[in-house]
């Protein structure tokens, strides 16, 4: 490792003031200012508050609506992770046998990265539409009446669709890079050893792919909990009634729609141990393998 | 083991490149070929065709008694070794080498004592545990070995498997490898563009040019008796000396050198390349018959030999003089026996004999 010098001690702390003012100022200021909320009794504007202790957090625990979200939120995280996952994966799998070496094909589908999320949230919106969405009008003709937005299963349906829709296209990308940089001769000394393709695929290719897939893992949960906000919003067209919705959005709908900001801070602080297990189990695992060379 | 025949086998690539313009090569039971030829010249090519890795455009290849060209690489019975090792990073020594048995449905325990065995045979014991990031070039390539012989195949194909090693292990590698192969028996393609390799393992070389095959032979034939003027030259370091000139009586007639003795039956006036090794050629001061003035330019020592660069008349020549031989002072000559020349077309670059 190489140690830069400075002149002054004074200089490296000037150089990571901007970042270390942001990071304080958009994220441990606001985190702690909810950690004391949460324990607080608030009036809806914020002006005045009594505290209550862990009052806000047993509130929760004893909330059915609270463990049912929390279910929905379960459900919708790991289905939302593991189909993009799978069919990012599947498709990167056809992709890569088709244009292995070919890098205009390889451009092409990148653009797929750059217009797909915007496009397909409103898509999906469509897609789902009450009476003829393309989906609706499939599942009508399977003699299933789709409601969106009164059906709680279907809307749960809906939300994870097109949640998984929105997201395939990034692991598509990270899969299919992660599949070309599979030294060819490596594929090729397997081709030799093993007469099976799948077997080759799960024993050679899936486990070189394992970082990428590690990694992709992590940011899959992480955008199946936090960053859907936009898709549910999108499509319970905030009007989130008995509808399913995931616990970010619960913060949402509690603090800013409800009032009730002490409710709600406490769900953010769960919410942040949530993400600080998430990171922890990540330390580990990268710290313990995955990575050769 | 097996015999191993391609017959009239042509490669053109997807974009219409030919890369090999039909290869006809029998190989011998427990043979070991040696494909050389300048970059780009269509080795590995070849090799992956037999490999079964790079499709058969036409031909047959037969490997033992089938023939194999729709064969499945896996179904070919071969097994090889690449010039990166391809080695399977994610694998420890042990499942790199087992890997191959495993797929084939052996036993655990016959997959555990050929693998021992060839660990044992490679000096990888103490390492079998580990993986292939935490082990040096050398037993790298010894892994790769291991998995190619655990397999017992009828065929190893080779390519190019020394060259990201330096160049002492690479010395010590190569005579490994033959050893091995002797004792196995085992019938093995070699690709690489290194001719010590090519000498040195060969029991017959096959030089390839542009796609073509120039000369199939053994060391010694390529070496004392080359095919063309490719092989002539591209053979032996340093390369042999090449003048163009016409035939005529009791000779070669050379521009601005004269007459080169030479003993042959050859029409007058065709016009030939005539090729001298360096090594011999012999440097006097004393001119007789045989002798052509040469002019001393400088001396490269090479420790075991020294090369002596000049001119025959205008045109740049080499000689390779050994140790102990002086470069004499006062006026040189170089001297040139008849039976030492080597005769080529100079229009199509053959072989004159
Ligand atoms: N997939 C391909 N498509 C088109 N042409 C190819 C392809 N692969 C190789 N070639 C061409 O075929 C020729 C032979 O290639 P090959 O790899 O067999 O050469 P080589 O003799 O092994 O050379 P080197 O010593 O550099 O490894 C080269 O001119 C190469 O450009
Ligand atoms: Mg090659």
């Amino acid at each position: 490792m190489k140690r830069a010098a400075f002149s002054s001690p004074w200089m490296p702390v000037l150089l990571l003031l901007p970042q270390v003012s942001i990071i304080f100022v958009f994220f441990y200021w606001p985190a702690f200012e909810a950690l004391e909320s949460s324990f607080y009794l608030q009036d809806p504007f914020g002006f005045t508050g009594t505290f209550v202790g862990f009052e806000n957090y047993l509130t929760l625990f004893q909330n059915s609506e609270y463990l049912r979200i929390s279910i929905f939120t379960l459900v919708f995280t790991v289905s939302v992770t593991f189909f993009s996952l799978a069919f990012g994966l599947l498709f990167a799998v056809k992709a890569d046998k088709v244009i292995r070496g070919a890098s205009t094909y390889k451009t092409l589908l990148m653009w797929v990265y750059a217009v797909a999320p915007p496009v397909a949230g409103i898509l999906g919106v469509s897609l789902f539409y009450q009476g003829h969405g393309l989906i609706t009008q499939l599942f009508g003709f399977f003699g299933h009446e789709f409601v969106i937005g009164v059906n709680y299963y279907d809307t749960g349906f809906a939300l994870i669709a097109v949640s998984i829709w929105k997201q395939v296209p990034i692991n598509f990308i990270f899969f299919l890079s992660g599949l070309q940089s599979v030294p060819r001769s490596i594929r090729e000394a397997a081709m030799i050893d093993n007469r099976s393709s799948s077997g080759r695929f799960w024993t050679i290719t899936f486990p070189l792919l394992a970082p990428t897939a590690f990694f992709l893992l992590i940011t899959n949960i992480t955008y199946a909990m936090f960053d859907t906000f936009g898709v549910i919003d999108v499509m319970l067209r905030s009007e989130p009634g008995n509808n399913p919705m995931t616990l970010t959005y619960k913060v949402y709908v509690d603090g800013f729609r409800g009032g009730d900001l002490g409710g709600s801070s406490a769900q953010s602080v769960i919410l942040m141990l949530l993400v600080l297990a998430l990171t922890i189990f990540q330390f580990r695992l990268i710290e313990r393998r995955i990575h050769y060379t | 083991m097996a015999i191993v025949s391609l017959k009239a086998l042509q490669k053109i690539y997807p974009n219409g490149f030919q890369a090999v313009h039909g290869a006809d090569i029998e190989i011998a039971d427990g043979e070991f070929i040696v494909l050389v030829g300048p970059s780009g010249c269509g080795k590995s090519t070849l090799l992956r065709m037999i490999a079964g890795l790079e499709e058969i455009t036409s031909g047959d290849l037969i490997i033992g008694d089938k023939q194999v060209n729709d064969l499945d690489p896996a179904d070919r019975d071969i097994a090889m070794v690449f010039q990166n090792y391809a080695l399977y990073p994610h694998m420890t020594v042990y499942n790199n080498m087992a890997y191959g048995l495993r797929n084939r449905k052996n036993s655990k325990e016959s997959i555990e004592k050929s693998v021992r065995e060839a660990a044992r045979l490679l000096n990888l014991e103490e390492h079998l545990d580990r993986r292939p990031s935490q082990l040096s070039g050398g037993q790298r390539q010894r892994v790769a070995m291991g998995r190619a012989i655990v397999r017992e195949p009828a065929l190893f194909l080779f390519d190019e498997p020394l060259s990201n090693l330096d160049a002492k292990l690479r010395n010590q590698m190569r005579i490994e490898i033959r050893k091995l192969q002797r004792q196995l028996g085992t019938t093995s393609v070699y690709v690489t563009h290194d001719q010590v390799e090519a000498m040195t393992m060969a029991d017959r070389i096959v030089v390839l040019n542009g796609g073509n095959i120039e000369q199939i032979g053994t060391p010694d034939e390529i070496y004392h008796r080359p095919a063309s003027v490719f092989v002539a030259t591209f053979m032996g370091a340093p390369a042999m000396n090449l003048m163009e000139g016409k035939v005529a009586t009791g000779g070669i007639e050379i521009d601005g050198i004269g007459l080169l003795k030479s003993d042959h039956k050859l029409d007058a006036s065709s016009n030939v390349s005539v090729g001298v090794r360096p090594e011999k050629v012999k440097l006097t001061t004393k001119a007789n018959g045989i002798t052509q003035p040469f002019v001393h330019d400088f001396t490269e020592e090479l420790g075991a030999a020294r090369l002596v660069h000049g001119r025959l008349g205008d045109k740049p020549f080499v000689i390779n003089l050994h140790q102990e031989d002086e470069v004499p002072t006062g006026d040189l000559y170089a001297t040139i026996s008849p039976d030492m020349l080597h005769l080529f077309d100079t229009a199509t670059g053959k072989r004159l004999s």
